[in-house]
């Protein structure tokens, strides 16, 4: 099983996966199983402090970070979101820790 | 070099404060920021809130956001007031120019790819899809 085909076989990744998710004991929710980041979709390009209702999104109950191999998020939204998240704490937007 | 920064102070007043005494002190500040050659773009009064945790035994605060143009010196003046002062229990400042340009960047760039190769980015993302999928399998 390659998890590292390359650019070239990557071209032909829409058939390859539709082939597969048809086959017995893949899961069938395969299709739905694609993370892609929400922050590129919406075409975001600075994601603020003061927006708290979007950073909880990302900080569940303890109050971490969510790792963004949960949420899907790209490499520079995560770092952007960090960075956000961090700031809001030391303005006591967001909790360092919650119980 | 005299260049021109971006600011945004944000800051926390003790949460017992009259409207009175949050303007006085909002005022101050701008007074402070305008003395030493600042700007202030926006004041916004972001209201009394919930803190996410205690600061000096307090659980709520009256939160003030101004955006200041300037050089650096009026807020390193203005952040040595603000330490002092003990009605103003937290306060955080943060340059936005350079944040925004680079906004401004990527936007540009995203034009100019979207130009290029319309599709790019699905490739790679249904890509990614399928790798997770094959972990998930293997699981």
């Amino acid at each position: 099983m390659s998890t590292n085909f390359d650019e070239r076989d990557s071209a032909y990744g829409f058939e390859r996966e539709y082939e597969r998710a048809g086959m017995p004991g893949r899961g069938p929710r395969r299709m739905q199983r694609r993370k892609i980041c929400r922050f590129c979709i919406d075409k975001v390009d600075y994601i603020d402090f003061k927006d708290v209702k979007l950073l909880q999104s990302y900080t569940p109950e303890r109050g971490k970070i969510l790792p963004r191999r949960i949420s899907g998020v790209c490499a520079t939204h995560q770092r952007m979101l960090a960075e956000a998240i961090k700031r809001a704490r030391n303005i006591a937007l967001l909790p360092y820790a919650a119980d | 070099m005299a260049e021109k920064r971006t600011y945004e102070v944000i800051f926390i007043i003790h949460p017992d404060a009259e409207d009175a005494e949050v303007m006085r002190l909002t005022e101050a500040v701008q007074k402070i920021i305008t003395d030493q050659g600042g700007s202030i773009t926006k004041t916004e009064m972001m209201g009394k809130r919930q803190l996410a945790y205690e600061i000096s035994h307090k659980r709520a605060g009256i939160y003030v956001l101004l955006e200041v143009d300037g050089s650096g010196k009026e807020i390193a003046e203005l952040e040595r007031r603000m330490r002092v002062n003990d009605r103003i229990i937290r306060y955080m400042t943060v340059r936005v120019d350079e944040d925004r340009r680079r906004a401004e960047k990527l936007k540009g760039r995203r034009a100019r790819k979207a130009e290029r190769r319309p599709t790019a980015g699905k490739a790679k993302a249904e890509k990614a899809a399928s790798d997770e999928g094959e972990a998930e399998a293997a699981a």
